[in-house]
């Protein structure tokens, strides 16, 4: 077995991973504390493409378009919370689905005015643009990047969420909203702070995975789908679930596409699983959702206090 | 509606409107308009499809982003026969029936253990399932999809070839799905079906095993929506997995919500409206502008947002807000 490939692979899996929590992570508060369907979460993840590629487009160093472009999410969530998603929250998940996909319309439409049909490429400075040796493993800068980026996130909202007033507010949104709002916390405010935190982060990913894939319109409509599988998978409004199903996800997609075929060899015959593996590895993060929905439907990691 | 013909506005306005669909190929023949058949076959076929969804998510409220699987099954039971140069439509039409009928009865086995918003999910999951299925299938095109270049073959008498004949077939299917909801939201399955979705725990204290109810609702239901697909792949003569993506399922949504969920004609009014305005929202944005052509998406999601923010009922909604104003409603 070739170890090198197997390490890259694994690292492939955890920067997808670290995207998806950052997609993830936002989409669980705002179902969890709001219960509220976002499907339009994508939307900022493509946003913020846009937003950090247009200001280096316009000349700005890559790490000062990514803070700008934060500050620039963290307003565009807030105006999206004020204006459409606040008047949502009491409606059924039926409307959610279907004002969040209108939602999704507009954004794509907004970006194919602003910034045209053709995507956007965005190039890497060159410090992050080289490779970095790691003992046999060759690994590209920019990968680390993302992933230390990823982490590093992590790191923040867990303290953020476990050590601050904000973050207990938080969970006490997630557990039981009407409790918080009967001892005094300001629900509007903190659905606000959460919407709007959630969208930064959803457009931070996005930022990151630019300089890779370009940005391009209706980026954030596939991987959005993915990142409700880790949401329902970890658990709803569970951070610590959306960070292990993150993870779990990203490795197993990446995993399932170099790996199943020999592992399909073991016991089928060499056409069969070559024709078998790819639809089967396409297929393996929903297959995992299904069942975890159809056993244990609160999730693998629900938020303590949530009894399904 | 007990009287033979319906007594409200509401109700006149559809007997109206399935005697045009009726009529509908000679006017446009007489008046040499090809692409409107082609258009009306097109909205035809989704309104039968959005029928279906209607069933379990307007009577039954399931609610199912995941519908369009099942166009997708149905169109490749036409395709994938016919890239072996099997053009046999009793067999098309058989493979349809059994497979979206067993993909029904898995998927809707694991998904109907779940409720509510969980439910959303899991169609969700199943449906890109089969989409991820078919986007790996090389052998059938893949990502890229599938052209057919006949059609199904059927006896003389029931024959989809040429434009009129698969109108004719499209606008059959549409009346019988139409008359098989009708009936069975009035028979005591659907009476069932419609107490599971207000109050499940006292349908099951009073002695039905909803969960059952429920899946044969979702097999039909799946049926119903696959035959829409075989419709489909004939009507088009390409398929591709883009027809079951998420975004397809969406839209089924939209038509039902926009025509009115859980209203017999609800869907039907409903695909109507969502085809007219795909059609004629990009010209109507040319007319305004030349350059907006391609932004017609924006007036269309606006549209979406403020449908659910002021628009309750959907169009047969506010067609029942007449009859009420005249006298009592159909409902």
């Amino acid at each position: 077995m070739d170890w090198s490939l197997l390490l890259t692979q694994l690292m492939n899996g955890l920067q997808l991973g670290l995207l998806l929590f950052l997609l993830a992570s936002g989409l669980t508060l705002i179902f969890g504390i709001m219960d509220f369907i976002n499907l339009s979460h994508g939307s900022f993840y493509m946003i913020g493409a846009y937003f950090c590629g247009s200001i280096v487009a316009r000349g700005g160093s890559f790490l000062v378009a990514v803070l700008v472009a934060l500050v620039g999410m963290f307003i565009v969530g807030a105006l999206i919370e004020r204006v459409i998603a606040r008047r949502l929250y009491r409606a059924d998940h039926l409307d959610h689905v279907l004002a969040t996909f209108g939602l999704i319309l507009i954004f794509d439409a907004i970006v194919h005015i602003v910034w045209g049909p053709s995507g956007m490429a965005i190039p890497l400075p060159a410090i992050l643009d080289g490779q970095v040796t790691l003992g046999s493993l060759v690994l590209p800068t920019y990968r680390l990047v993302i992933i230390s980026g990823g982490l590093l996130v992590a790191a923040i909202l867990s303290v953020l969420v476990t050590r601050s007033r904000l973050g207990m507010m938080i969970r006490a949104g997630a557990s039981n909203r009407t409790m918080a709002e009967a001892l005094g916390v300001n629900i509007h405010k903190l659905f606000l702070i959460v919407f709007a935190i959630g969208a930064t982060m959803s457009g931070f990913a996005g930022m990151l995975i630019a300089p890779i894939t370009e940005a391009s319109i209706g980026m954030g409509n596939d991987i959005i789908i993915i990142a409700f599988v880790v949401v329902i998978v970890g658990g709803i409004g569970s951070i610590k679930g959306a960070f292990h199903a993150s993870i779990l996800i990203g490795l197993i997609d990446t995993l399932g596409r170099s790996y199943l075929d020999d592992l399909l060899k073991i016991f089928m015959s060499l056409d069969y699983a070559e024709t078998a593996a790819p639809a089967l590895s396409a297929m393996l993060v929903y297959i995992l959702m299904a069942v975890v929905l159809a056993f244990r439907p609160q999730g693998l990691f629900p938020p303590a206090g949530i009894r399904a | 509606m007990t009287a033979w013909f319906p007594s409200s506005i509401s109700g006149r306005c559809y007997c109206v409107l399935l005697v045009l669909l009726a009529v509908a190929p000679w006017i446009f023949q007489w008046t040499d308009q090809p692409f409107l058949l082609d258009l009306l076959s097109r909205g035809l076929i989704l309104a039968i499809a959005a029928t279906s969804l209607n069933l379990i998510m307007g009577y039954g409220g399931m609610v199912s982003l995941g519908h369009a699987a099942f166009i997708g099954i149905g169109a490749y039971c036409v395709g994938i026969p016919a890239y072996y140069d099997l053009y046999n439509g009793w067999f098309h039409l058989g493979l349809t029936i059994v497979v979206s009928a067993v993909f029904a009865l898995l998927a809707g086995a694991v998904s109907l253990r779940t409720r509510g918003v969980y439910f959303i999910m899991i169609t969700l999951a199943f449906s890109q399932m089969v989409y991820f299925a078919f986007v790996s299938l090389e052998e059938y095109g893949g990502d890229d999809g599938l052209v057919i270049y006949l059609r199904s073959e059927f006896p003389d008498f029931l024959t989809m070839q040429g434009p009129v004949a698969l109108y004719y077939w499209i606008f059959a299917t549409l009346l019988l799905t139409l008359f098989l909801v009708h009936r069975l939201v009035r028979a005591r399955f659907g009476r069932v079906i419609a107490g599971a979705k207000h109050n499940e725990q006292r349908m099951q204290s009073l002695g039905f095993d909803t969960y059952r109810y429920r899946l044969t609702c979702y097999v039909i239901s799946g049926v119903t929506c696959g035959l829409a697909g075989m419709l489909l792949g004939n009507f088009t003569g390409f398929i591709s997995p883009e027809m079951m993506s998420w975004i397809r399922s969406g839209e089924l949504i939209f038509m039902v919500v926009m025509g009115g969920s859980g209203f017999l004609f609800g869907p039907l009014v409903g695909t109507g409206a969502f085809v007219i305005l795909e059609q004629y929202l990009p010209e109507f944005m040319k007319f305004l502008n030349p350059s907006w052509l391609e932004y017609w998406h924006l007036p269309f999601g606006l549209l979406l947002v403020l449908l659910v923010l002021f628009g309750k009922g959907g169009i047969h909604g506010m067609l029942s807000k007449l009859d009420s104003r005249t006298r009592q409603s159909d409902r």
